[in-house]
C-alpha cells in the first residue's frame, strides 16, 4: 500500500480499523515531502516532531479503543497565513519574519478535534496577494506536473503540497481565487465555501468581504469531509452564518438527474480563453449533459468589470487590514529611526515586497478624499451588479460552470513584469467573491503538454453542499481523482 | 484618464506610510497609472440608482450575551513585541 497515494477517507478508514498506524502514514508523507520539498517548494517549514507526536497520540487513543474523529491520522498542510502556535505565521512576508501566533485559528482548532494531523506550513504569495506564488518574500514553488511552470496563487505551496502527494488535503485562502486557480493548474479539488460559512478567525486579513478559507484534497469526497471539519458558526467571526452546516458527505452520490447547469456565454468569449481549456471545460459539460443534466445558457454580463472592481475592494480593505504592520507591536522593526512616523515608514518600506506596496497604495489612493466616491463608492455599486447578475443567473439554473482559470499553469516569470496581465488569470474566479458565492474547481483533463485544467462549478450562497454533489458526479465518470504527480527520482 | 505624478506617488506612500526608493517611485507612478486606467472602465457601468454592496454578513450583525469572556493574556500579546517596557510596547517618539 502506497501511503501517499491514499485518499483522505482511505487513511482515516484504514488509521481506524488498524490496518494501518497514523505514525506510519505520517513517516511516509514527511519522507516524500522531505526528499521532494527542496525542488517543489511547497512548505516553508515542516513540524516532523510535532506531527509524529500528534500522530502517537491517536494511535494510542485507537489502541485504547477511544473514540477519534473523522480525519483520524489524516495528515493536512496549512497555508501560512493560518494561525497555528508552536509553528512560524509568515504569509511568505518579511514583516513577519520571527512572528509567532499567540492563538489558534478556529479551522485549526477543528481539524485538532478530528484528529487531523498537521504537517506544516505552505508557501503563498506574500499576503496573498498574487496567482503564482512568485510574490513569495520566502521561496519559489514549483508546479509538480512540470517544475518550470507556477503551481498559480496565491495558495500555490497548499495546492503543489496536495498535487505532489506530501499531504491529502491541505487549506488555503481564496480572496479571488487563491484557491481554486492553484487548484486547476495543480490538478487537485479546490473550494471555496460561501462568504459566511467558515470563520476567518485566526486567519490573516486581506480583503475581509472577500475573504475564505477553503480546502485542497484530491477527491470531491475528501474535499466534503474537511469541509465538515471546518464549516459552522463562531462567535468570533462576526461574518460567521449563525446555522449548523450541512453534511457535506450526505449526498455526494445523488447524481445531477434533473439539474439545471447554466452555461455563462461571456464566460466562453473571453478573448483570453485558450482553445484546449475551452474544449476540455465544454467536454465536461457534455458529460454533465449525459449523466441527466439539463444545460440551460444563462448571462453574466458583468464579467468584464469583474477585476477592475475587485482591484478597487480588495486593495482598499487591505490597505486598511494591512495597516497593522507598523513595527511597534510585533513583527519586523526597522533600526535607526528617531520617531514614529519614521519607525512606520522605514518598518514598511523594508518588510513589505512590491506587489504589497503597489497593492496597499492603490487602495490608499481609492480611499482617499477627492477619490472615494469615483473609485471605491462606484466599484461597491459595480460589485452589487455583479451580485444581481449571479442572482439572475440563479433564478434559470442550479449551478453555473465556466472554466477556472484562462489558461493552463504559465512559466515563471511570464507574468511579473506586468500586474495586470497577473491580474486577468483570476477572470473567472474572482466575480464569485464579490457575490459571496461559493465555486469549486476540479480536474477536468490536461492540455497537449500534460498540464491540468479544471472545471468551475458554483452554487448560490449556502448552496454548498448541492456544488459538491455536482462536483462528484463529474468526477466520477470523468475518473480524474486522486491523481498524485509522479515526481522525479521516486 | 488619470496621469499619476511622481509627487502624488510621493504624497500617496506618505498616507500609506511606505517609505520609496527613487526607482520603486517611478515604477509606482507608470504601474499606478496603468491600474487607475484600466479600472477606469467601470466609468462604462450604469450604477444609477444601484445601492453600494456594503455588508457580505448573511445575518447581518451577530450578537452574542454580554457576558465577560477571556481575553488575550497581556503577556502573551506582547510576547511578539519588537520592545517592551512593563506592560507596554516601547516606541520611538510620537510627535
Amino acid at each position: 500500500m502506497e501511503l501517499t497515494s491514499l485518499t483522505a477517507a482511505e487513511i482515516a478508514a484504514a488509521v481506524k480499523n488498524k490496518k494501518v498506524s497514523a505514525r506510519e502514514v505520517v513517516d511516509a508523507h514527511l519522507a516524500r515531502a522531505e526528499k521532494h520539498n527542496p525542488v517543489i517548494g511547497a512548505f516553508l517549514h515542516i513540524d516532523a516532531a510535532e506531527a509524529r507526536a500528534t500522530a502517537d497520540a491517536v494511535d494510542a487513543r485507537i489502541s485504547r479503543k477511544e473514540p477519534v474523529g473523522a480525519l483520524a491520522g489524516v495528515p493536512v498542510a496549512l497555508k501560512d497565513n493560518l494561525a497555528l502556535p508552536g509553528q512560524p505565521l509568515t504569509c511568505s512576508s518579511k514583516i513577519l519574519k520571527n512572528f509567532k501566533p499567540p492563538f489558534t485559528a478556529h479551522v485549526v482548532e477543528q481539524l485538532q478535534k478530528a484528529d487531523a494531523v498537521f504537517l506544516g506550513k505552505t508557501n503563498l504569495d506574500e499576503f496573498a496577494m498574487g496567482s503564482s506564488t512568485e510574490n513569495s518574500a520566502m521561496q519559489l514553488t514549483r508546479n509538480p506536473w512540470n517544475t518550470d511552470c507556477v503551481p498559480g496563487g496565491s495558495s500555490g505551496g497548499s495546492a503543489a503540497a496536495v498535487a505532489a502527494g506530501f499531504a491529502p488535503l491541505a487549506l488555503g485562502s481564496d480572496t479571488g481565487g487563491s484557491i481554486r486557480q492553484p487548484a486547476s493548474l495543480c490538478g487537485c479539488v479546490g473550494m471555496k465555501p460561501s462568504y459566511g460559512l467558515v470563520s476567518r478567525y485566526g486567519l490573516v486579513a486581506f480583503g475581509s468581504s472577500l475573504d475564505q478559507i477553503g480546502p485542497f484534497a484530491r477527491s470531491v469526497e475528501d474535499a466534503a469531509l474537511i469541509m465538515n471539519a471546518i464549516s459552522g458558526p463562531d462567535r468570533r467571526d462576526s461574518t460567521c452564518r449563525n446555522t449548523p452546516a450541512p453534511d457535506f458527505t450526505a449526498n455526494l452520490n445523488q447524481g445531477v438527474k434533473g439539474l439545471k447547469i447554466g452555461l455563462p456565454k461571456e464566460y466562453f468569449e473571453t478573448s483570453g480563453l485558450n482553445a484546449e481549456v475551452k474544449a476540455a471545460v465544454l467536454a465536461a459539460v457534455d458529460a454533465l449533459k449525459k449523466e441527466g443534466a439539463e444545460l440551460v445558457e444563462v448571462s453574466l454580463s458583468m464579467l468584464d468589470y469583474a477585476v477592475p472592481t475587485y482591484y478597487i475592494v480588495a486593495t482598499a480593505e487591505a490597505s486598511s487590514n494591512l495597516a497593522r504592520y507598523d513595527g511597534a507591536h510585533y513583527g519586523h522593526r526597522a533600526e535607526g529611526t528617531d520617531n514614529i512616523i519614521d519607525l512606520f515608514s522605514k518598518t514598511r518600506e523594508e518588510g513589505f515586497g512590491s506587489e504589497v506596496k503597489r497593492r496597499i497604495m492603490l487602495g490608499t489612493y481609492v480611499l482617499s478624499a477627492g477619490y472615494y466616491d469615483a473609485y471605491y463608492l462606484r466599484a461597491l455599486k459595480v460589485r452589487t451588479r455583479i451580485a444581481q447578475d449571479f442572482a439572475q443567473a440563479f433564478g434559470k439554473a442550479d449551478l453555473i460552470a465556466s472554466p477556472v482559470a484562462p489558461e493552463t499553469a504559465f512559466r515563471f516569470g511570464e507574468k511579473t513584469a506586468d500586474p495586470i496581465s497577473m491580474y486577468l488569470s483570476d477572470i473567472y474566479t474572482i466575480s464569485t467573491n464579490l457575490a459571496a458565492v461559493p465555486a469549486v474547481s476540479v480536474p477536468c483533463g490536461v492540455d497537449s503538454q500534460g498540464m491540468p485544467i479544471g472545471l468551475q462549478l458554483t452554487a448560490p450562497r449556502f448552496g454548498d453542499d448541492l456544488m459538491l454533489r455536482a462536483a462528484a458526479a463529474y468526477e466520477q465518470v470523468s475518473g480524474l481523482r486522486n491523481r498524485v504527480a509522479p515526481l522525479q527520482g521516486n | 484618464m488619470s496621469h499619476i505624478t511622481r509627487e502624488e506617488v510621493t504624497k500617496i506612500a506618505h498616507l500609506s506610510r511606505i517609505k520609496l526608493s527613487e526607482e520603486e517611485t517611478d515604477l509606482f507612478a507608470k504601474q499606478l497609472e496603468d491600474i487607475l486606467g484600466y479600472v477606469a472602465k467601470l466609468g462604462e457601468v450604469d450604477v444609477e440608482g444601484v445601492e453600494p454592496f456594503l455588508n457580505a454578513a448573511a445575518d447581518g450583525n451577530v450578537f452574542r450575551e454580554d457576558v465577560v469572556i477571556e481575553s488575550l493574556p497581556r503577556d502573551a500579546a506582547l510576547a511578539n513585541a519588537p520592545e517592551r517596557k512593563d506592560a507596554f510596547f516601547k516606541v520611538p517618539a510620537v510627535q
